[in-house]
């Protein structure tokens, strides 16, 4: 009961509060819809609006869950290669950093150079920024594995490949399952920045089109849906950690 | 126990970290001989060098100079004889006890290869040693239920399991309290006397070198030399009461006297 009244009852109400507020403002000082519509008036927009908010929703939904698998993958080699040996560690690790400090929105005309307008630079751009944190936290947990029971292992004569498979791999997974929850979020600003720059389809173009025609309302509208597809795509994936990687979050130690 | 024939020996061994300008020399002019189903410890002050001492043996580090031999041949690399056990338990806490246990058999030939089909009764070869140190009831729990003593014995069986020539023990009850410890002397001294293990102990407790060992060497500071060889002619089996004996207080004694920095 009290658990409930911490994680469901008190962030709902929070919320709604939150919408109370913003709504009674809006009407107290009379702001204008063209600036800052109600909550009541984006509820109005997301019903007239409906059929485009969810299919640009599905696209970017997409592009950004294209761009998240490909950093997984992507992430998770490349991780393993950085974590094999310090020498390749401290080779590649500066170029890691500088590739990652070049802000992704920069990039985002180039790809659309190779690529055209369309679903492909979202991809890129979504895979580019999220697969950082990825390779970051998976090369750690296996750089970090004790030369303890590295030494233990070798003795026994355990090959490189032994150690990786039975030691390294198994023990970055609770950093490669924490840095999804931050690389998802990452993709998914990915995809919105790149169909805002430049793109047909998506929530960020349909933002743009929206500011274009003044559409205000529609804007806050892409903007909740944005928010609530944000939140359940880390919801997912911080579930998914919880249920992979259990023994690394113990909680409450039941010692003897 | 009887002690048999030499297992490892060591002669005039030096061993160096690093190189050219930077070279630091871990240990110097070593000569030990460890027999097979000898207990000895090897103590001295922090940074004399034990711990490099038990990488050489293991096949980790190579030797600089020296002969280092192991029935007779020289030990030039890993060699997978050995059982290592740390002061950290470095026990896999994604695996229960018993499959921690078993990590060593999924490394070593042929156990390796038979892992497939041989998994049952691997498991049952680790479970029967998990309770025979003290941990039945507690072979599928994992690293996290269990306590610090509880874990080192898990680890200490993880040592054991693929039957090495020879166990290392590396402080590995350095990091329990007093009582646990003494419980674990005892463990360790009928893993001892029942399965005829040879085993070198590092350690800077000289009562438990004492309580434990047949032959104590007592190492210099840095690069570490041994300047005392003490045999221990308590019989075995040996309780806890015996630390309290007049006797076994003057063996302490005597290998702190060897001990710089009085």
């Amino acid at each position: 009961m009290q658990k409930f009244k911490e994680t469901v009852l008190a962030p709902f109400l929070f919320v709604v509060a939150l919408f109370v507020l913003w709504e009674l403002i809006c009407r107290g000082f009379s702001i204008a819809p063209t600036i800052l519509p109600s909550p009541s008036d984006i509820w109005v927009a997301m019903v007239r609006y409906w059929d485009p908010i969810v299919s640009n929703s599905w696209q970017t939904l997409f592009t950004t869950l294209a761009g998240f698998g490909l950093a997984i993958v992507f992430g998770l080699l490349l991780g393993v290669f950085i974590g094999w040996s310090k020498t390749i560690y401290g080779a590649l690790y500066p170029v890691m950093i500088a590739f990652n400090a070049v802000p992704k929105v920069a990039v985002v005309p180039i790809l659309i150079l190779w690529f055209g307008i369309g679903t492909v630079p979202a991809i890129l751009t979504a895979f580019l920024i999220s697969f950082f944190p990825i390779v970051v936290n998976v090369a750690t947990g296996i750089a970090t594995t004790e030369p303890e029971l590295r030494d233990v292992l070798r003795a026994l004569g355990a090959s490189k490949l032994d150690i990786m498979r039975k030691v390294g791999i198994p023990r970055s997974m609770p950093y490669f399952f924490g840095s999804l929850k931050i690389a998802i979020t990452l993709a998914f600003v990915g995809s919105v920045v790149s169909e805002t720059v430049g793109s047909n389809a998506g929530l960020g173009k349909l933002m743009l089109d929206a500011q274009a025609a003044f559409k205000v309302e529609l804007v806050f509208a892409a903007l909740v849906a944005l928010a609530v597809l944000g939140i359940v795509l880390y919801a997912i994936t911080a579930w998914v950690e919880k249920r992979m990687t259990g023994w690394a979050h113990r909680g409450d130690n039941q010692g003897v | 126990m009887k002690i048999g024939a030499p297992l490892v020996e060591l002669k005039n061994v030096s061993m160096v970290y690093g190189s050219g300008q930077n070279a630091v020399k871990a240990v110097d002019d070593l000569t030990l001989t460890l027999h097979k189903g000898e207990f000895i410890a090897v103590v001295g002050p922090s940074g004399c060098g034990k711990s490099s001492m038990m990488k050489l043996i293991s096949g980790l580090m190579p030797v600089a100079s020296g002969s280092l031999t192991l029935e007779g041949k020289p030990i030039s690399g890993p060699i997978n004889k050995v059982g290592m056990a740390f002061q950290a338990s470095n026990l896999l806490p994604w695996r229960t006890a018993t499959d921690n246990v078993l990590l060593p058999l999924e490394i070593v030939q042929p156990h390796r290869s038979q892992m497939g089909s041989k998994r049952e009764e691997y498991r049952d070869k680790a479970r029967a040693l998990l309770e025979s140190v003290g941990l039945k009831g507690f072979t599928e729990k994992f690293p996290w239920q269990l306590s610090g003593g509880m874990q080192q014995r898990t680890s200490i069986c993880r040592a054991l399991i693929h039957e090495p020539e020879i166990l290392m023990l590396d402080e590995p009850f350095g990091a329990l309290d007093a009582f646990t410890r003494e419980e674990l002397w005892c463990i360790m001294r009928d893993l001892h006397a029942q399965k005829g293990i040879t085993a070198l102990l590092v350690t800077h407790d000289l009562r438990e070198a004492v309580f434990l060992c047949d032959t104590v060497y007592v190492m210099s500071d840095r690069p570490g030399k041994i300047v005392k060889i003490q045999k221990v002619d308590l019989p075995r089996p040996r309780d806890i009461e015996v630390t309290y004996t007049q006797h076994f207080q003057e063996l302490v004694q005597e290998l702190r006297s060897h001990i710089g920095r009085h």
